[in-house]
């Protein structure tokens, strides 16, 4: 069995307190929600934090409250998420990004302020001590290269929170707790174009909160690509969010790329490109287009670059189809690899599988 | 329909015996023994993939606290390999490393934790050799060498074979289609990984337990590696998670554990990592073939020259096996009146490859069923069509030998047809939907035993007492596959009792008879045979003693339902307790045996061991897909598969075995691969797998998978117990080529290799949008130096199944194939 390094555990009651003992113990200490993505890491040695701080016992990280829009605490998990209504309906892209999260079984203890942290994923770094110990290691942890792009001095790891990008789209804010004090800022500034150093947030911080504003004539969407339809980190996605007036003019829009390089891509020149117009054909094509030339994959993750590269403008075209309000069902199913209800041929009175759950 | 109903058993869908214990947690494998005073075992890999040790140094390591003993290289001054001819692996490498991931050193400690700290600090000086990535580099002699035996350079072993002269009949076809294709290798991705626990006794003998397929074979090796008597060793097979294939192999672990539990005193348990389960590997070889098949003008076979390349990783394993396997059973679906077959296999700095469902043979399917789709779209022929017109005769000897029994591949392809609605889908979906057919063939299990002996491949041993139990003893594993079910079904079947009140005690070799292991599809077919064998013994000994009670004549008593009676007069029949008492009493403790061994194969020539089997399973399937052109997606609606069982034992059992073999299938058809990374050779040596875990390796999850319609066709087979032959393999071997021809219907877009990956649709889409021809797949097959073949003249020629070299005869046996032609 692949063994946890040995750590020191706190198990707070409070955020004050959680951020008493994380100012104290300083940068070698790390959080700890669900452990969904930092024990794996811990097993192989890409993470070795001395002391740990469980987040799970603090009530107030677990809360979703009214605000203007939506106060979503930290510590909610994947699973709340997806059992929530009014954010089924209101905040669509982040209903589906939680609902394409891993596994039922991984969303269940997964929480919201982990998959905002989430590292940075790569091919050549998400391996044992012992295997990246073979390749000398890379610039991410202990080497000087990076295998996925040998003549670059920074590591290209990919961003791989599925909630991240349609957040962003969605507009959403974070809070942030120090034992020093707070902040609140844009979620796109919590990321950085590094995969090293992925966070502007500070080694004292805690991610307390994600406010939603209120996004009562928006609709929004997210599209995920992976390898396999059951469980996959995304390879790349597309959030994407409008507000159009009744004559069906896009008066605000906000589309994100992720899991295409080291943060999420807010799309500023795709959203100029769509306000103020009206979503024909000929837009959406150009927009996508013009999306897609931002998609610069590396070689480092599960699938080939080529592919990622190329799913970006059909991507986008069906996030913007389905905002327009197109029936996309089909696009969704074939995506996921679902095969098409063929309920008009007979069923095998032998062997059948239940449909696979939309 | 009567016939079936004779039994009362056998063809009855049933829970298994062992279904509540695996579906509630509760059966004990290898990884939940715990005993008093255990110690732990982990293992120092290398991580680097070619390179001499110059020194090692465990002396931190030693003198960390809780640290019992390091073993190296020097503990293990023998060598031992599954095949007899491939005794080239030690239990932990000595002045040489061959691929990252081969084991140095072992530490054997209080716990894992501090096993593997001290692991870490056990130190190593490498000095690097060439590292050989490419299986047709390594054909050049100039590459480092891996090992100093095999033919020479990296070539393994090179074999030839001439089943008439192939080019002659080549020459003289209205086609000749000649493709090349590149199968992918990919592992076996058991649920459990390995695991082993040793314990000495104090007269200082050893037991291992182990999560191996084939304790037998383990025995041995464990008695050469350690210098052991057998007599002093016992292996007991737990409960398999799932073998595949990636469990028959004899593991350095288990020779470490092994050896440290005797040095101890103390037991010793290792489970290893996922990551090392991808290094044990022993999983499919990636093969590049080439096939060149000559077609007669009304579709029919004149002749196959099939060439395949197979990248055998860094050791030999079942290796030589596996490269005749893929060429030994292409001709057992379809009539081939000639055959040539090259194979040859390399060392490269990999985990080595072995046996993985459908040994050797899926590669090669899969290159044949793709050019059948090919020949039909020439000849404008429904390419179903075209293989019924051409399957093998039941009764039958092949070009190569191969005694063919029972074959029921005419109707399983049949079935299939009609019920996917063949004729309505194939070539008339609208684009982007598609259909595909492929056949496959597989061994009821190797007529050999990989050591050669004159010995049973299979013993049963079944005891019955005054209680009425009946317990039966036999070497087989179950692994997953219900081999212990079946051993209770064929015993309750004869002895007319119910299969819950069998008891089986299998996989120790000190309690039971040899069974050779869980490989080859043998288990069934001959185990079922042993048992019949001991359980009519059973029978015979306690109709004796009822008759003598019931004053009637032995032969006329019918066993059934838990009652020994006269059909006459069932009333006066007695329990089937009162006649094992009966019978106790009149001839003391009860206990019989039963055994079984293969018939003797036809093929006379050097080789010819690999490819009889008493019996062959056949299967047809057709895949249902849609290909997204855009996204280049491929999704399976529904896989129809019929597999030609003989007798289905147990018809739930059978179809579990049937689906598993078609997830197995799409798995390898739509995305496993077993691929490594070799780093820019001007900054790194290191060449590393590049995805050893279960989530970035990718194999479909059962939410992945399709709706899979299973037909089973009964017809059953002389050589199998009640008629049965194999399902754990042969379901596997149509799905890869299925899909692939399906694509092609679809699309129009030919992948000649698997995985077939929506951005290899894409390639091939682009590259006909740009006017080519839409292929995806390898460009050639490299030249390799043969040997001259052997030359086997086919049956039909005045063959006898003995080779022949001498010219004089090779021009004989053309001409007596020519007498016959002109005198026809
Ligand atoms: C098999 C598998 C599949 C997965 N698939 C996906 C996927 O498809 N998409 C996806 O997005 N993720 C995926 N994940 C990753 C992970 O499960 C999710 O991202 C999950 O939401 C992480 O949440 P957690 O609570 O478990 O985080 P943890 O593992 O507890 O924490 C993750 C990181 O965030 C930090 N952190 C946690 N909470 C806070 C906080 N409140 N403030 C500051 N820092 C914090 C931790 O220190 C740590 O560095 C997968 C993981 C596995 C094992
Ligand atoms: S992108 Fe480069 S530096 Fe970053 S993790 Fe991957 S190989 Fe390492």
């Amino acid at each position: 069995m692949m063994r946890l390094p040995d750590f020191r555990y706190y198990a707070p009651q409070t955020l004050q307190e959680a951020a008493n003992i994380l100012a104290d113990q300083g940068p070698t200490a790390s959080l700890i929600a669900g452990g969904t993505d930092l024990l794996p890491k811990m097993k192989r040695r890409q993470q070795e934090p001395e002391t740990l701080i469980a987040l799970n016992n603090i009530r107030q990280l677990k809360e979703i409250g009214n605000g203007p829009g939506l106060r979503l605490g930290a510590g909610v998990t994947l699973s709340d998420i997806v059992a929530d209504q009014r954010l089924e309906e209101d905040h669509r892209a982040l209903w589906q990004a939680a609902s394409q999260v891993a596994t039922p079984q991984l969303r269940n203890t997964a929480t919201l302020g982990g998959n905002l942290c989430v590292d940075t994923r790569c091919t050549y770094h998400d391996q044992s001590f012992e295997w990246r110990k073979a390749i000398d290691f890379c610039i991410k942890q202990d080497g000087e290269t990076c295998w996925a792009a040998p003549t670059s001095d920074r590591c290209w790891a990919v961003s791989s929170t599925d909630s991240a990008p349609a957040l962003i789209a969605l507009g959403a804010e974070v809070r942030l707790v120090a034992a020093s004090g707070e902040r609140t800022v844009p979620l796109e500034a919590l990321y950085r174009d590094d995969g090293a150093l992925y966070l502007t947030r500070q080694p004292e911080e805690i991610l307390a909160e994600v406010i939603l504003p209120s996004n009562a004539k928006w609709r929004s969407t997210y599209w995920k690509l992976r390898r396999r339809g059951a469980c996959d980190f995304p390879i790349l996605s597309v959030a994407a969010a409008l507000r159009s007036d009744a004559g069906g003019t896009v008066r605000e829009a906000r589309l994100v790329l992720g899991a295409i390089s080291s943060s999420p891509v807010l799309c500023n020149d795709v959203a100029a490109l769509l306000i103020g117009n009206r979503l024909s054909d000929d837009l959406i094509e150009e927009a996508a287009r013009l999306a897609g030339a931002s998609a610069r994959p590396k070689e480092n993750t599960d699938a080939p670059a080529y592919w990622r590269r190329r799913m970006a403008v059909p991507m986008v075209t069906w996030a913007l189809k389905e905002l327009r309000g197109d029936d996309m069902c089909d696009e969704r199913r074939r995506l996921a690899g679902q095969a098409a209800s063929m309920s008009h041929e007979p069923q095998s009175s032998q062997t059948t599988n239940e449909e696979n759950p939309k | 329909m009567s016939k079936r109903d004779k039994f009362r058993v056998v063809g009855k869908p049933r829970a298994r015996i062992d279904g509540l214990s695996k579906t509630t947690g509760q059966t004990r494998f290898a990884d939940d023994i715990t005993l008093p005073r255990m110690l732990h075992c982990k293992l120092l890999r290398s991580h680097v993939p070619h390179a001499e040790i110059l020194d090692l140094d465990v002396s931190r390591a030693e003198a960390m606290a809780g640290v019992h003993l390091i073993l190296t290289g020097e503990d293990f001054p023998v060598t031992y390999g599954i095949l007899p001819v491939s005794q080239d692996e030690r239990a932990l490498c000595k002045n040489k490393v061959r691929f990252v991931g081969d084991p140095v050193a072992a530490v054997i400690a209080v716990d894992e934790d501090t096993a593997e700290r001290a692991a870490r600090s056990i130190d190593v000086r490498y000095r690097p050799l060439t590292t050989v990535s490419d299986p047709v580099k390594a054909l050049s002699q100039d590459a480092a060498r891996l090992h100093d035996y095999g033919e020479e350079g990296n070539i393994h072993r090179r074999l030839a074979y001439s089943f008439g002269d192939v080019d002659e009949s080549l020459a003289d076809s209205a086609h000749v289609f000649e493709d090349v294709f590149f199968y992918q290798g990919n592992t076996h991705l058991a649920l459990e990984q390995h695991a082993a626990v040793a314990a000495a006794d104090p007269e200082g003998r050893v037991t291992l337990w182990s999560s191996t397929q084939c304790p037998h074979y383990v025995h041995r090796a464990l008695s050469k590696a350690l210098e052991l008597p057998t007599t002093q060793i016992r292996v007991i097979a737990c409960p398999n998670g799932g073998g595949f294939g990636g469990k028959t192999d004899v593991f350095n672990h288990e020779i470490v554990v092994t050896k440290a539990a005797l040095r101890c005193g103390r037991p010793v348990k290792i489970c290893l990592t996922r990551e090392e389960v991808f290094y044990c590997h022993r999983g499919r070889h990636p093969v590049l073939m080439k096939i060149r098949t000559g077609v007669s003008a009304d579709g029919k076979l004149t002749g196959m020259h099939l060439q395949t390349l197979l990248d055998g990783g860094a050791y030999g394993s079942y290796g030589v096996a596996s490269t005749f396997y893929t060429g030994a059973l292409q001709p057992v679906t379809y009539h081939l009146p000639r055959y040539r077959f090259d194979a040859c296999r390399v060392f490269t700095n990999k985990p080595p490859c072995g046996p993985k469902r459908g040994h050797g043979t899926p590669q090669p399917r899969f290159g044949q069923e793709i050019q059948l789709d090919k020949i039909a779209e020439k000849l404008n022929k429904d390419p179903a069509e075209l293989r019924l017109d051409i399957v093998e005769q039941p009764d039958t000897l092949t070009a190569n030998y191969l005694k063919i029994g029972t074959i029921g591949l005419a109707e399983c392809i049949k079935r299939v047809v009609a019920r996917s609605k063949w004729q309505d889908k194939h070539r008339k979906l609208p684009f982007g939907r598609g259909v595909g057919i492929a056949c496959g063939a597989y061994l009821s299990g190797a007529g050999h035993a990989i050591y050669w002996n004159k010995m049973p491949h299979s013993g049963v041993q079944l005891k019955l007492d005054r209680s009425g139990s009946v317990t039966v003893f036999c070497g087989s594993t179950d692994i997953g596959q219900g081999s212990n079910d079946v051993l209770a079904v064929i015993v309750a079947e004869v002895l007319g009792i119910c299969p819950d009140n069998v008891r089986t005690v299998t996989g120790d070799t000190a309690l039971t008879p040899v069974d050779l292991g869980s490989y080859s599809s043998r288990v069934t077919l001959m185990t079922g045979n042993a048992a019949i064998q001991a359980a009519e013994r059973a029978r015979d000994l306690l109709a004796k003693a009822v008759a003598e009670q019931l004053e009637v004549p032995g032969e006329t008593l019918l066993f059934a339902d838990g009652c020994v009676f006269d059909p006459a007069d069932p009333d006066s029949g007695v329990s089937f307790e009162q006649a094992v008492v009966a019978a106790e009493s009149r001839f003391g403790t009860l206990g019989t045996v039963g055994s079984y061994a293969p018939p003797r194969p036809e093929a006379r020539f050097k080789g010819g061991g690999v490819g009889p089997s008493p019996a062959y399973s056949y299967s047809a399937a057709v895949v249902d897909v849609e290909v997204d052109p855009e996204t280049g997606m491929i999704i399976v609606n529904r896989v129809y598969i019929a597999h030609d069982i003989g007798r289905a034992l147990n018809p739930v059992s059978v179809e579990g075995q049937v689906v598993g073999g078609v997830y197995m299938g799409l798995g390898e058809a739509l995305m496993e691969e077993q691929v490594f990374r070799r780093m820019p050779p001007k900054l790194s040596d290191a060449l590393v797998h590049r995805c050893p875990s279960m989530l970035d390796y990718k194999s479909l999850s059962s939410l992945d998978m399709p709706e899979v319609i299973v037909e089973l066709v009964e017809n059953p087979d002389p050589n199998g117990p009640f008629g049965a032959k194999e399902v754990g393999q042969g379901p596997l071997l149509p799905i890869m080529p299925a899909v692939a021809n399906a694509v092609y219907d679809a699309v129009g877009v030919r992948i000649d290799e698997v995985p077939i990956t929506p951005e290899k649709i894409l390639k091939g889409l682009d590259q006909k949008a740009r006017g080519g021809e839409g292929r995806v797949g390898p460009a050639d097959f490299p030249d390799i130096q043969w040997p001259e073949p052997y030359f086997v003249p086919p049956p039909w020629e005045g063959g006898d199944g003995q080779s022949t070299n001498d010219p004089e005869q090779k021009r004989a046996a053309t001409m007596h194939k020519m007498d016959r032609t002109t005198a026809s």
